[in-house]
């Protein structure tokens, strides 16, 4: 397993490419790359990832470790950047390994509900005419990550 | 002991870190939030809620009970946005 938390830009498919180059003998992989939104009614200029790096290794390699053990996977990577984005820049990339698919794309899943609420960056907004504003969290982020505890997936 | 705060907290408190000496009856996380609270005004308007308050001690996501008295650093930030 890989986990990375920094601050310089990185390449989605060139990392997806590393992490499947490195696949010898499975049978699925899965990617989820998660970019910066800036939608029309409420337009981004930049966002701003605010990080708690020690915590975030520690914190995203039990997430990365749990989901192993869990989907049985046979590998996983987790990056995460943190810094000031722009729209459309990837921030988070999750690739998970397993022998079917169907436990490739759960654990895909799983980690990035995880990640929403149980990794310690925090999100700063600031639309095109200067304002900023923290990104709440979401009940309904609460709400994804509690089915993996209820046993509904 | 090392303080750390993040974010929101890190803007209303006007500090991302700083260095104390708690007496030794402080013995929990949320004993040190009560002294930083009696030491400190933005503080104690800061800590108000503290069920919208998340702590960590070296680097490990505690709760309100965990002891503190071994810590090198505790760190307080509000829910976590990750992904």
């Amino acid at each position: 397993m890989e986990v990375r938390v920094e601050e310089t830009p990185f390449d989605p498919g060139a990392e997806t490419n590393a992490f499947l180059a490195r696949s010898a003998s499975a049978g699925g992989a899965v990617t989820f790359t998660g970019l910066v939104r800036s939608g029309r009614d409420e337009p981004v200029s930049t966002l701003t990832l605010e990080c708690y790096r020690d915590l975030a290794l520690n914190q995203i390699g039990e997430i990365v470790a749990q989901a192993i053990e869990r989907f049985a996977l046979l590998d996983a990577t987790v990056i995460h950047r943190f810094g000031t984005l722009r729209p459309g820049e990837p921030i988070v990339q999750v690739m998970t390994l397993a022998p079917h698919r169907q436990a490739a794309f759960s654990a895909a899943e799983f980690l990035m509900d995880y990640l929403k609420t149980d990794s310690p960056f925090w999100k700063k907004e600031t639309a095109p005419g200067g304002k900023e504003h923290w990104v709440e969290a979401r009940a309904e982020d609460d709400a994804a990550r509690a089915r993996w505890q209820q046993g509904q997936k | 002991m090392r303080i750390l705060y993040f974010a929101s907290l890190r803007e209303r408190l006007n500090k991302g870190e700083e260095e104390v000496t708690p007496p030794t009856s402080v013995a929990t996380v949320s004993d040190l939030m009560d002294w930083l609270a009696a030491n400190d005004e933005a503080t104690a308007l800061a800590f108000e809620r503290r069920d919208v308050i998340r702590t960590a001690v070296d680097a490990r996501i505690v709760g309100p009970a965990a002891p503190v008295r071994n810590a090198a650093v505790v760190a307080f930030f509000p829910p976590m946005t990750g992904g």
